[in-house]
């Protein structure tokens, strides 16, 4: 924290007025980071660059990493004062998105592994 | 002053200034739209997730049907990613030149945002036209149920971003960019960028890891 200004300097998501961070270049470094995750995701997928049965965990790394490039640069998520409840919004939305998903295949998983007879 | 404050972190600030706390009155109303309006983003990914979860869960329940390497033409799909993607950084350059008042420049790049959403929704429905005609429609197997579901959930929600986006066109060339048209262009930037995370998602989980 260097100055009181900048602690006082009101953001949202999206929201660029007062704000020096937001600029036609911020936009462009965070197209360039984007096409890059991008890029890597596609060529990670269709050759064996990563250890095969690691891959699907590669992809997640890279959707992953441009997710956060999305949010700091297109929708200016920072560590601002008022950036706080929209923070916390977003952390109990990725809980909720884990939960279902991550207990959906989970208890699935489970079921298919306790079959009798095989599914497919 | 001796009044205890609940901010640690800026006990020498003056307690006039909203700083999203509680302290200093209620927030701006910007701030204030951009945060319900982003809660409504977050439910609507909650939304996606069941959706995602689903697809998850039936992605290898082909029934005896195609499978989505059969299915999947990763050309198209990476075509489809750098319009979404290219769209969304108009769309910022737009929102911002909106800001700093800049009808014209705004008008050009939300004309751009249009194309590119619109060549998304053209290739995808094309795509989707084409797994119909060879059998491969949403009728043919879990798969293709979960698939149609959560991909066209999504491009009827770019068709209706670009709805939207028409609308605020309309706005501005009928209103100017006033204030509560600058708020209502806020929260459509913030759902067109929504949409291309979701899509992040898609294609790393339908597309990238179907087709291998």
């Amino acid at each position: 924290m260097e100055g009181h200004d900048h602690l006082f300097d009101d953001r949202s998501p999206g929201v660029e007025e007062h704000e020096p961070t937001a600029s036609y270049l911020s936009y462009t470094a965070g197209l360039g980071f984007a096409i890059v995750a991008t890029i890597a995701s596609f060529v990670v997928s269709q050759t064996n660059l990563l250890w095969p049965p690691g891959i699907p965990v590669g992809l997640v790394v890279l959707a992953f990493a441009q997710i956060g490039v999305h949010l700091v640069f297109f929708l200016h998520l920072g560590s601002g004062p008022d950036n706080t409840n929209n923070i916390l919004a977003l952390a109990f939305g990725v809980l909720i998105v884990f939960l279902i998903i991550g207990g959906s295949i989970w208890i699935i998983a489970n079921l298919n592994a306790n079959m009798p007879m095989p599914m497919h | 002053m001796t009044t205890a404050t609940i901010d640690t972190g800026a006990s020498s600030a003056p307690t006039d200034v909203a700083r999203g706390r509680g302290g200093g009155g209620p927030a701006p109303k910007r701030i204030v739209v951009a945060y319900g309006f982003w809660i409504f983003i977050l439910s609507d990914i909650v939304l996606f997730s069941a959706l995602f979860a689903a697809y998850a869960v039936l992605a290898r329940n082909t029934a005896g049907g195609p499978t989505g390497a059969e299915l999947f033409n990763l050309r198209n799909v990476f075509i489809e990613t750098m319009c979404l993607l290219l769209s969304s950084y108009t769309c910022g350059l737009g929102a911002l030149s909106a800001e700093r008042r800049q009808p014209a420049r705004f008008l050009v790049f939300a004309g751009l945002t249009f194309v590119l959403g619109a060549a998304f929704l053209v290739i995808e429905s094309l795509e989707f036209a084409g797994m119909v005609a060879k059998g491969a429609g949403p009728s043919r197997s879990a798969f293709l149920s979960a698939f149609f579901t959560l991909v066209g959930t999504h491009g009827a929600h770019v068709a209706s971003g670009l709805l939207w986006l028409a609308y605020m066109v309309a706005q501005v060339v009928a209103k100017g960019l006033r204030a509560a048209v600058l708020r209502r262009l806020l929260c459509w930037s913030l759902f067109w960028h929504a949409l291309d995370i979701v899509w992040i998602g898609v294609l790393t989980l339908v597309y990238l890891m179907g087709a291998r």
